[in-house]
């Protein structure tokens, strides 16, 4: 693994984590104003 | 041997169809917004949500199934997994997960009929038209065009709870509009098709029977199209509108029937046409909802 390849693969993973963390944050609030809701 | 790259979020984001998922949220939404019955504000956004998931999961799922023929389409060959920006396995993990969790959470938040058609659509489009119909036969857009024809039933069946005649009218609306609107396309990108081995009806039967296949489809489409207003399901706003978009669209049909262009690159009308189809159905479904809202 060459270090541009390595710093590529790094700053892709990173990058889908924060959508993935983005995704999830807007789920908590999706279901918790559901919940509240449909209580 | 180095690992390959992990793919980018924004391929994933691409596996989703945005572009087709924007009608299927607006139809959708017009299914939602035409219902008689009031829906809170959040399990309205859940539904269309869902349903913009799941088209998403429908997309993901095709292009999955389907990466060996978009490699040889110009069309589609810069779509990820042809391109190579990414493995089958993942499109196919990404496209179970959004379907799986969009109809899971239609049913917990919203109701188990909008969950059922949800569900249903992913399958129909998934393993009816992408397996089933596509490769197979001619006919393949005039049935998985059902699969693009349940955005608005489902968003009425969140709302209410239940089927009626109006999202049934809607329905049958998208699902006569779908083969001329995409024999129009397929007519001026006949050679794509034929290159991949589709057998789409231009490169089947040829590009005289699709163009009267137009015209055939759309007299149909009209009568759904403007039905809502004589069965008194719509006002005054949806009928005006409707009567002089469908008069639009059948003229469109009418040149296209009537060309004897051969030349996929002077083919004005079927490009006409199929440009015009895509404003047809958003303006229809905005006055639908706003003759509604109105009315009420």
């Amino acid at each position: 693994m060459t270090p541009d390849f390595e710093q590529e693969y790094r700053r892709r993973q990173r990058a889908r984590a924060k959508v993935t963390a983005l995704i999830l944050g807007a789920l908590v609030v999706l279901f918790f104003a559901i919940a509240i809701v449909r209580m | 041997m180095s690992p390959a790259l992990p793919a980018e979020w924004r391929d994933f984001l691409a596996l989703t169809k945005p572009r087709v998922m924007t009608l299927v949220v607006f139809t959708a939404l017009c299914g939602l917004l035409a219902a008689p019955v009031h829906i809170n504000p959040v399990l309205g956004f859940t539904a269309i949500l869902c349903t913009a998931v799941g088209a998403g999961a429908s997309g993901a799922l095709n292009m999955w199934y389907e990466a060996d023929l978009d490699a040889h389409m110009k069309r589609t060959k810069g779509r990820p997994l042809p391109a190579g920006r990414m493995d089958r396995p993942s499109a196919l993990q990404f496209g179970v997960a959004l379907g799986v969790g969009s109809v899971l959470v239609m049913g917990l938040a919203v109701n188990l009929l909008a969950a059922a058609i949800l569900a249903a659509s992913i399958l129909f489009y998934v393993l009816v038209y992408t397996v089933w119909l596509k490769r197979r036969t001619p006919q393949n857009i005039v049935i998985g065009g059902a699969a693009g024809a349940f955005p608005p039933l489902i968003g009425w069946a969140a709302a209410t709870g239940r089927i009626d005649l109006l999202p049934v009218l809607l329905f049958l609306l998208i699902f006569l509009w779908t083969p001329p609107h995409f024999w129009a396309l397929s007519l001026f990108v006949r050679t794509d098709y034929a290159a991949a081995g589709v057998p789409m009806l231009p490169v089947v039967a040829g590009i005289k029977t699709t163009r009267r296949h137009v015209l055939l489809y759309t007299l149909p489409m009209a009568a759904a199209a403007v039905a809502p207003w004589p069965l008194g399901l719509a006002g005054i706003i949806y009928g005006v509108t409707a009567s002089l978009l469908t008069a639009w669209f059948v003229l469109l049909a009418v040149r296209v029937a009537l060309s004897r262009e051969t030349d996929q690159a002077q083919m004005k009308p079927e490009r006409a046409l199929f440009k015009f189809s895509i404003l047809y159905l958003f303006v229809l479904f905005g006055a639908l909802v706003v003759d509604r809202m109105i009315l009420a």
